[in-house]
């Protein structure tokens, strides 16, 4: 939409939006994605604070078995890299990985992304002898590496095996996603995005940019979020519903 | 006398020794590469502080920041990592790419191995403003791997 066709009334309703925006830290952000950007945006010298709960609903039926489009991406933007352990497959760090359920009876085929769940009640942060594991305010679950001593006992805790260790010398870090030797991590949920406001994780990015759009990336605590909306509409199932862990990841069709 | 002589010649010695402490051609002092952009917010001298209050320090700003960013995910810019690492960066003259932790021309290293205090702060971080020589893409194919065959349900 071009200022032209626009009328008085829209034009100082946008331009009331930027200054909001301006007020909020989200200068940068171009109109027409302002409205949005503001509901999430955080000023970058403001705490985390539980008013929100960051979760990722993943469609399933739309995810298709093979793809691996989220995990390169996660992988790039985390600077995850391989090494030529032979048995590198197992003991590499994996942020996201892909699985494929079969039900015996029926043959039937489920393709989807696993990775941290992000837990509102981590069984990681619980057995952590350090307190390295740990749940933010908004409910990202994320490894402090600082105070992280490496024992892996959160690895084991995960009902997910979302969790890896680094076994060696890391170099090529990006300098948005520390990484390095004798600590574990997992998924951030892309948490240096988040902070910025507005933008996705990685994977989700990737997802929709390919045209699969099957994660959906929001505030669970907003109401008016596509996320929310979504949740709302569609029957969804978290995975080991069982353990009462409310993980903030959920997943539809399986 | 000889006990005499003896002062003299320690005394001697002793003087020599200072002197020799005094003279800074003579005393190994660590050249300390200059940041690449002067901070237009920052203190008087460039830098997010002044100079002298980064020497002393600089350790006590990265700790407060590291934790505010972790735990709390405030990123002010001011006194994190990344924007030390983005403004003291040191190239290599030949192939003009940042140096990284592993050299002793890079930013950090030209101090601390000269007070001899190690730092593992580069065992996880980047301690160059971006990804390093060996690109990640070229290792990323075999991500194909970890798409598990079949997990039966």
């Amino acid at each position: 939409m071009t200022d032209k066709n626009m009328n008085p009334d829209n034009k100082s309703r946008r331009k009331f939006l930027g200054a909001t925006a301006a007020v909020a830290g989200a200068a940068t952000i171009a109109p027409g994605v302002t409205l949005l950007s503001v509901a999430q945006a955080k000023p970058a010298d403001q705490e985390v604070s539980s008013k929100n709960r960051w979760g990722l609903l993943i469609d399933t039926s739309k995810c298709a078995t093979g793809c691996k489009d989220c995990v390169d991406a996660c992988f790039k933007e985390n600077s995850i890299t391989r090494t030529n352990h032979p048995r590198s497959e197992k003991t590499d760090a994996q942020w996201i990985r892909k699985v494929d359920l079969r039900n015996k009876a029926t043959g039937h085929v489920v393709s989807l992304p696993m990775m941290c769940q992000h837990c509102e009640h981590p069984p990681c942060a619980d057995v952590c002898p350090t307190g390295a594991s740990f749940k933010r305010a908004d409910g990202i679950v994320l490894v402090d590496k600082h105070i992280c001593i490496g024992c892996r006992y959160c690895m084991m805790a995960c009902p997910y095996k979302a969790r890896s260790f680094v076994h060696e010398e890391t170099l090529t870090q990006n300098e948005n996603a520390p990484r390095g030797k004798g600590t574990v991590e997992s998924c951030t949920l892309c948490v240096h995005r988040v902070d910025k406001g507005g933008m996705n994780p990685a994977c989700v990015d990737a997802c929709n940019a390919n045209g699969h759009k099957a994660m959906v990336f929001g505030d669970l605590k907003d109401p008016d979020s596509e996320i929310s909306k979504q949740l709302k509409q569609y029957s969804s199932v978290a995975i080991r519903a069982d353990l009462d862990l409310n993980p903030g990841v959920r997943y539809r069709g399986i | 006398m000889k006990y005499f002589k003896n002062m003299i010649a320690v005394s001697l010695a002793l003087l020599v020794l200072s002197s020799a402490s005094f003279a800074g051609d003579r005393v190994p002092s660590p050249v300390i590469p200059k940041a690449t952009s002067k901070a237009k917010n920052g203190g008087p001298e460039g830098c997010v502080e002044p100079v002298s209050d980064m020497r002393r320090n600089h350790m006590k700003y990265i700790l407060h920041q590291r934790d505010e960013t972790m735990h709390k995910g405030i990123r002010t810019s001011r006194h994190s990592f990344k924007r030390c690492i983005n403004c003291h960066v040191v190239k290599d003259k030949k192939t003009g790419k940042p140096v990284n932790h592993k050299d002793k021309r890079h930013f950090c290293n030209s101090c601390h191995n000269y007070a001899a205090v190690k730092i593992d702060c580069f065992d996880c971080h980047a301690s160059t403003p971006k990804p390093g020589p060996a690109a990640t893409s070229s290792k990323l194919n075999s991500s194909n791997k970890l798409v598990k065959k079949v997990e039966d349900q």
